[in-house]
């Protein structure tokens, strides 16, 4: 199964889906060391964005929310790659500066993707392996 | 979005890869806001200058950029005074990043101005295209001087000063820049008597009613100060980052702008002149802080009249640019008579300085609106000459 959305910060990037329909706030919400998820009123409280292919409708929060993300990058515990229903500025530049692949506006349901998800960050093309 | 042969070679790394992450960046931005191509900026405001903001991910990122500026291009505040910040207690673990973050961008080409007013240290003209951080030097640039920024974030600033280019959207198109509600006070006839804390009580009240809207001011008269406290305000307790004041700031004087007023419709709200005065709550004070943006050369001469013979009973702080030192030396000797501590290159927001202050009294709408969540302290408003009053001791 293959979804085409668009292109926001190129490379590719695998991993397991990390699906949330809650924006998130990199700044207080994820801890930069670990890439654990530390904000105790989001669902996914307590999971590991390392390694994941971490899907969320947008950012919120602070725009030092960008660098957060280049300190998960640092510490080798960033997403794989980032899905956004519509991308904002602090996700974005983050993605960037962090070297994290990252689409936005897919044309299908993210949540319908299972298994091991491959984002395409240059073509904007994200597929799911079954 | 449509790309010239240098925004293509920027984003095919024939600039090196510094620039080139610099250039994905504002093409992420472009495609954000719906941007069809990239227009040249003439000068750059950095943000992000302050280790308390920023962190050591942001020193590390900013580390790892290898490029210098093409456009004029400065710093906003630090968190710190350059020198002497031994002084204030600043702590040297402190300190140490901090001197890291400025030779980081030193290295990458940015002035080292450290304030929030660079428009008193850079020329600025009507219509020109700025990439600016600051939201009060937004504010000023955009509707006192009539330039056209956004407010940039610091990584999208950076990659403005590193490339010369900014994506064409928001503020920069005028017809994105027409007033969007009205307000009116209900005695405009108090404003007359009204000095700078006043207009920055205004904004207070105004910029939570405006939101992220554009407002129109109509049957006020104030001076280029008056107006910096009003913008600075209004970006802190909303997100307004251009307002006009009719007859007063320069696009109001533009006759499309006048035909759009006099035929569009909006929201009017009429402002109580008692909710502005609503805001100079009195209440016990343990430091004075005054300086919020950074002071101009008049503010500096009014601070000094009033602090001369005088000897201030409390810790009293006086924000003002490095730049404006040279230029005001004989006045800022004046004010250090007085006891009162003159602090360049920082603000009372962005340092450590006023952390848990107690109550600290200011003359700035912006600071009032800023000082409980960023320091942890209790503002009280004052009028410049109740700030000097309250800080003696009278």
């Amino acid at each position: 199964m293959t979804l085409k959305g668009r292109s926001i910060a190129k490379g590719t990037g695998s991993g397991e889906l990390l699906y949330t329909d809650t924006p998130i706030s990199f700044l207080g919400g994820v801890d930069a060391a670990t890439g654990i998820i530390i904000d105790e009123k989001h669902p996914l409280h307590g999971q590991s964005v390392a390694g994941k292919v971490l899907a969320f409708p947008y950012g919120k929060g602070s725009t030092v929310g960008s660098y957060v993300m280049y300190g998960l990058a640092r510490n080798k515990v960033a997403p794989a790659a980032i899905i956004n229903t519509e991308c904002e500025t602090i996700i974005a530049i983050g993605a960037i500066i962090s070297g994290i692949p990252m689409v936005d506006r897919l044309d299908g349901d993210v949540a319908g993707l299972s298994g091991t998800v491959t984002v395409n960050g240059s073509t904007g093309e994200v597929s799911a392996a079954e | 979005m449509e790309l010239d042969t240098y925004d293509q070679a920027l984003l095919d790394g024939e600039y090196g890869e510094s620039r080139q992450k610099m250039m994905e960046i504002l093409l992420a931005l472009g495609k954000i806001y719906d941007a069809e191509r990239f227009i040249p900026v003439k000068s750059v405001q950095v943000s992000g200058a302050s280790f308390k903001t920023i962190g050591d991910a942001g020193l590390e990122w900013l580390s790892s950029i290898d490029a210098k500026a093409v456009v004029p291009a400065f710093l906003n505040p630090i968190g710190m005074p350059r020198n002497g910040w031994e002084e204030l207690g600043i702590p040297q673990s402190f300190a140490e990043k901090q001197i890291q973050v400025n030779e980081a961008y030193m290295r990458l080409g940015i002035r080292p101005t450290c304030t929030c007013t660079p428009y008193y240290f850079s020329i600025v003209e009507r219509g020109d295209h700025l990439a600016w951080s600051e939201s009060s030097a937004v504010s000023y640039a955009n509707s006192v001087l009539g330039a056209r920024t956004n407010r940039e974030g610091g990584p999208s600033a950076l990659a403005s000063a590193l490339t010369g280019k900014t994506p064409e959207y928001g503020l920069h198109i005028v017809k994105n820049r027409l007033p969007q509600i009205e307000f009116r006070l209900d005695d405009p006839e108090a404003a007359k008597k009204w000095t700078n804390a006043e207009y920055g009580a205004l904004g207070v009240v105004a910029g939570a009613i405006a939101g992220n809207r554009i407002p129109l001011f109509m049957g006020l008269r104030p001076n280029r100060d008056m107006l910096k406290s009003l913008g600075a305000a209004m970006a802190a307790s909303g997100a307004v980052a251009l307002y006009h004041v009719n007859e007063i700031t320069p696009e109001t004087r533009f006759p499309f702008f006048k035909q759009h007023i006099a035929e569009d419709e909006r929201e009017v709200v009429t402002i109580e002149v008692a909710d502005v005065l609503d805001v100079f709550k009195e209440t016990e004070v343990s430091a004075v802080a005054i300086g919020c943006p950074h002071l101009s050369r008049e503010e500096v001469a009014r601070v000094a009249e009033l602090l001369a013979g005088k000897k201030t009973v409390m810790p009293f702080y006086v924000f003002v640019a490095e730049e404006m030192r040279a230029s005001c030396a004989e006045e800022l000797a004046v004010i250090a008579r007085s006891g009162a501590k003159i602090v360049p290159d920082t603000c009372m927001v962005v340092s450590p300085l006023m952390d848990h202050a107690g109550t600290v009294m200011t003359s700035s709408g912006k600071a009032f609106s800023y000082l409980p969540g960023m320091c942890g302290v209790t503002p009280r408003m004052g009028t410049l000459e109740e700030c000097v009053r309250v800080g003696c001791g009278e």
